[in-house]
């Protein structure tokens, strides 16, 4: 073994390691959530030697309407994200190929409702949606979350959009396309893998969020986000249940960010980062 | 690509963003700031009179406010630190020559996928708790006491979990920024005889204040309003140890339905957020759009 | 019809004047050529003539009709652009299908128009592929495979062989001369390459600060500069130019002499000067003469010449090839006999 090799193999242990204990928060998690609760509790815990179980799974499934749960996961994190796409896509392409003097401006100030902390408006958005019956509804918070993450989708979208050339764009215009023909057979294909990340994304970021979802719903539309936060009240120590309820919950957006992250990250540091 | 038409096109399709944010921004605030001066109680319907600033009187002068908004910065800037050192550490360490590097970011990366809610839980539950957690198994296990984490020091449990949840993103941002680092130029460098100390502090720090600049921005957002690892964990307390602005605001209002205080309280954190956003976007004017 | 004409045509970028009333006209058939300094508004107003910027004011009129107001797809024009902009997604064959498809022409119609485009300009064999797997001169036929299918009425071209290799410029110049000659129609060109200005032009206009100095045949500009400023632009190298003192009955501030018009002569020039830099390019040969009191002196001679650094040499021209300036940089036309020689004197 050379001394390149060795450093290689200094370095891979190190990162091994390190990077196995960020994850195994989550490893542990998923392990305990095929234990009996006994074991899952057992003061000598034990990585692999036990007996496997899918009890708490089906524990789990019994006590709470998981699948309901997920359904109202599913149509406020895709439906949110397609909303806001829509409104968003319009206003990147104006920020992008129609630059203005205010267009920086607009953008800082878009990015600063971002930051407009949500107990501001907490209140007079509890009351608007008692008072309007949107309270504990999907569309409710389809219409919370869009709006929140609006202008994080406008930035990553006008970050893609920047850097399609503006021949391209305007070679199509000579070429006799409409605006529509220009967004649809132009841009939209050109930027797809832009869109796909701002997409995907916003789909994870409305999937975790935790304010508004647990504020604004009870029984109906209550996400996985709520359906987890009812096992912290201290009704005895399940953890076993506990762990295969988390692993429900969070399962389905880990994968789909695991074959994501390059396009995550990039979109996520704000073009900061190539 | 401009011409007075497209120029016509381009507000109207700004049009939907720009007015639905107006709206957002404007009408639920309008309503917080005129219910901050009413004397106005969900329990008590009565005619929510006019009580001018009271409302600010009572919040600001609590101490709970006080010990909530050293709170929301120690919880803020805890978590940057920590993020940011940590994830420079690793940015550096994923960057060299590994073995099975995908599967090292993969696992890496996970924690940012784990929804706030279940990543309080399972650290209060199965870590932290001090005669189930592992923690405390281990703490038998090597002879000490285990420590109670959210009785003894619920801030900083409270830390530990959001910068286990926010140490990827970091990591994976400033990785990127450390691989886009021009080869030529660290090559230069070491050809002008810089060492590895030089090299780090003349290159590649400036190269990656554009990345920690957007790792700031975008955490701060995102830290301001933590809200669910604190429901879940301590509920704020003991007494008001772990409570930040966003957890107290929402006790007053919600909890004990005190719309009035709740919504000073609101216009307060409004205030604070500004500050923090007028600083950042400073920032940012400077570093990211260079 | 692709007659265009320019009257008292202007563009403001907020307070800027990049273009400052501008007439011109192009007749139909014809090939002009935009030539100038980098920032002069060349691009500005090919852009303003595609409908891409709008027009200050002034009015722009295509073929007869006024056009200051049409929108790009209107005005029946193509445009070939430095960076192809090409559709990155879309089939070579799609890419030149596109504006057939946006103008609704039927299928079998735009699949005959693709072939003979390919045909003409040898993309049969990559109609199927994506133009990233192309190579630039590829990319830049389907980009002028794109612009003739439509049959506009006139081709803008804005540095369209500026990012290719010198001999496939060469080659790609020669394609578009030929182009033209096949279809005829108007073409308006842009480029900063001398060769291609005066090679394929009909006529040149040569723009400085947003403003046309001179409009002619190359060979007018050539002979005839109106001004100091196309004198200095057309022709490579440079034309030399010496600052003479103006006598009594006599304007001139400034004569202006062509490399390739002076002449190495054993005795008597009109100035006299020591070689510096010889720059030996095989069938001619630049010399750079240091001449007291005047300056560097460009000589264009033969390919074979003997001189070597350091010689003392004598230059002359003659007489007929001295371009007089006034003060104002203005050529001074009268006719040469009414003119003082130029003496080695000045
Ligand atoms: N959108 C714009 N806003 C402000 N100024 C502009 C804009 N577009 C061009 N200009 C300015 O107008 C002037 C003319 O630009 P133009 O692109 O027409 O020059 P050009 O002659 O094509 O130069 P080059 O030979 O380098 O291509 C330049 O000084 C440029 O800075
Ligand atoms: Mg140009």
């Amino acid at each position: 073994m050379n001394t390149n090799n060795q450093t290689k193999a200094i370095y891979t242990i190190l990162a091994w390691t390190i990077s196995g204990l960020i994850f195994f928060p989550i490893l542990w998690t998923a392990i305990t959530s095929f234990k009996t609760e006994a074991e899952a509790i057992s003061s000598s815990p034990s990585l692999f030697m036990f007996e496997w179980t899918l009890e708490n799974y089906s524990d789990v499934l019994a006590r709470s309407p998981y699948f309901e749960h997920f359904w109202n996961s599913i149509v406020i994190s895709v439906g949110s994200s397609l909303v806001g796409l829509l409104i968003a896509i319009p206003a990147a392409w104006s920020m992008a190929f129609v630059q203005t003097k205010r267009t920086k401006n607009l953008l800082m100030w878009m990015l600063s409702t971002k930051m407009l902390p949500p107990v501001g408006v907490l209140i007079p958005i509890y009351l608007l949606f008692r008072d309007t019956g949107l309270l504990d509804t999907k569309l409710g918070l389809v219409i919370v979350m869009t709006l929140i993450n609006l202008p994080i989708m406008v930035w990553m979208l006008y970050t893609y959009f920047k850097e399609i050339p503006h021949e391209i764009l305007e070679a199509a215009r000579m070429d006799g396309a409409s605006i529509k023909d220009e967004i649809f057979h132009v841009l939209l294909p050109i930027a797809l893998p832009g869109i796909a990340s701002t997409m995907l994304l916003n789909v994870i970021l409305a999937w975790n969020e935790a304010f508004w979802t647990l504020i604004l719903t009870a029984a109906n539309a209550a996400p996985l986000t709520a359906f987890i936060a009812s096992y912290s009240s201290p009704e005895g120590l399940f953890y076993a249940k506990l762990s295969a309820a988390s692993v429900m919950a969070i399962v389905p957006i880990l994968i789909l960010g695991w074959f994501s992250q390059k396009q995550l990250v990039r979109g996520l540091s704000f073009g900061a980062v190539k | 690509m401009a011409t007075t038409h497209s120029r016509t096109l381009a507000k109207l399709m700004l049009l939907p963003s720009v007015s639905l944010l107006l709206i957002w921004m404007i009408v639920p605030l309008c309503m917080t700031l005129y219910f901050s001066f009413l004397d106005y109680n969900l329990l008590m319907p009565g005619d929510n009179a006019f009580i001018g600033l009271m409302n600010y009187e009572f919040f600001l002068t609590d101490p709970a406010f006080i010990e909530s908004f050293f709170n929301t910065l120690l919880l803020v800037l805890g978590v940057l630190f920590i993020t940011i050192g940590g994830g420079i550490g690793l940015a550096i360490l994923l960057d060299q020559a590994i073995w099975g590097r995908n599967y090292v970011r993969i696992m890496v990366l996970a924690p940012f996928f784990v929804m706030p809610t279940v990543s309080a839980l399972v650290w209060k539950n199965m870590f932290m708790n001090p005669v189930n957690g592992l923690f405390a198994h281990f703490a038998e296990f090597i002879g000490v006491t285990p420590v109670d984490f959210f009785a003894e020091m619920p801030l900083l449990s409270i830390i530990i979990i959001v910068s286990w949840q926010w140490l990827p993103f970091a990591a994976l941002i400033l990785l990127t920024a450390i691989q886009s680092l021009d080869r030529e130029q660290l090559e230069a460098a070491e050809l002008d005889g810089a060492g590895p100390f030089s090299k780090f502090i003349y290159i590649v720090v400036p190269h990656l204040s554009r990345a920690v600049t957007a790792v700031i921005l975008i955490e701060t957002i995102f830290l301001l309003s933590i809200f669910a690892e604190i429901l879940v964990t301590t509920s704020g307390g003991p007494g008001y140890a772990s409570t930040n602005i966003t957890y107290l605001i929402y006790t007053q209002s919600l909890l004990q339905f005190d719309v009035g205080g709740g919504s000073a309280g609101g216009i307060v954190a409004v205030i604070i957020a500004n500050i923090v956003a007028i600083f950042l976007m400073r920032l940012i004017g400077k570093n990211l759009e260079g | 019809m692709g007659s265009i004409t320019l009257k008292q045509v202007t563009k403001s970028f907020g307070d800027v004047n990049v273009i400052k009333p501008l007439d011109l006209q192009i007749r139909d058939g014809e090939f002009i050529v935009f030539v100038g300094p980098s920032g002069c508004g060349k691009s500005t107003l090919l852009r303003m003539i595609a409908g891409l910027e709008d027009t200050t004011s002034g009015t722009i009129e295509i073929g007869g009709q006024d056009a200051t107001h049409m929108p790009p797809a209107k005005r029946g024009l193509a445009m070939v652009f430095q960076s192809y902009a090409l559709y990155p997604h879309m089939s070579v064959r799609n890419n030149i299908a596109f504006p057939l498809k946006r103008a609704k022409v039927e299928p079998e119609v735009i699949e005959e128009k693709i072939t003979t485009a390919a045909k003409m300009l040898n993309l049969t064999d990559y109609l199927d592929r994506k133009p990233g797997q192309l190579s630039g001169g590829q990319r830049q036929r389907v980009a002028i495979g794109r612009a003739i299918v439509r049959q506009p009425s006139a081709f803008l071209f804005d540095e369209p062989l500026s990012n290719l290799d010198a001999s496939l410029r060469v080659n790609m110049r020669l394609e578009i001369s030929e182009l033209h000659k096949s279809l005829n129609t108007t073409m308006i060109y842009v480029t900063h390459d001398q060769v291609e200005a005066m090679t394929m032009a009909d006529r040149i206009a040569v723009f400085n600060g947003g403003v046309i100095e001179q409009v002619g045949t190359p060979l007018e500009l050539y002979q005839k500069p109106v001004n100091r400023f196309v004198a200095g632009f057309i022709g490579s190298p440079k034309m030399n130019f010496i600052d003479v003192q103006p006598s009594a009955g006599d304007a001139t501030h400034c004569i202006g002499v062509r490399p390739e018009h002076l002449q190495v002569t054993q005795d008597n020039g009109l100035w006299t000067g020591k070689v510096g830099v010889i720059e030996h390019l095989g069938s001619e040969t630049f010399l750079h003469v240091h001449v007291e009191n005047t300056g560097t002196l460009t000589v264009k001679t033969d390919g074979e010449c003997p001189l070597k650094y350091g010689d003392v040499i004598n230059l002359t021209a003659p007489q007929n090839k001295i371009l007089r300036f006034d003060k104002a940089g203005n050529t001074i036309t009268t006719d040469t006999a009414d003119k003082p020689a130029i003496s080695s004197a000045s």
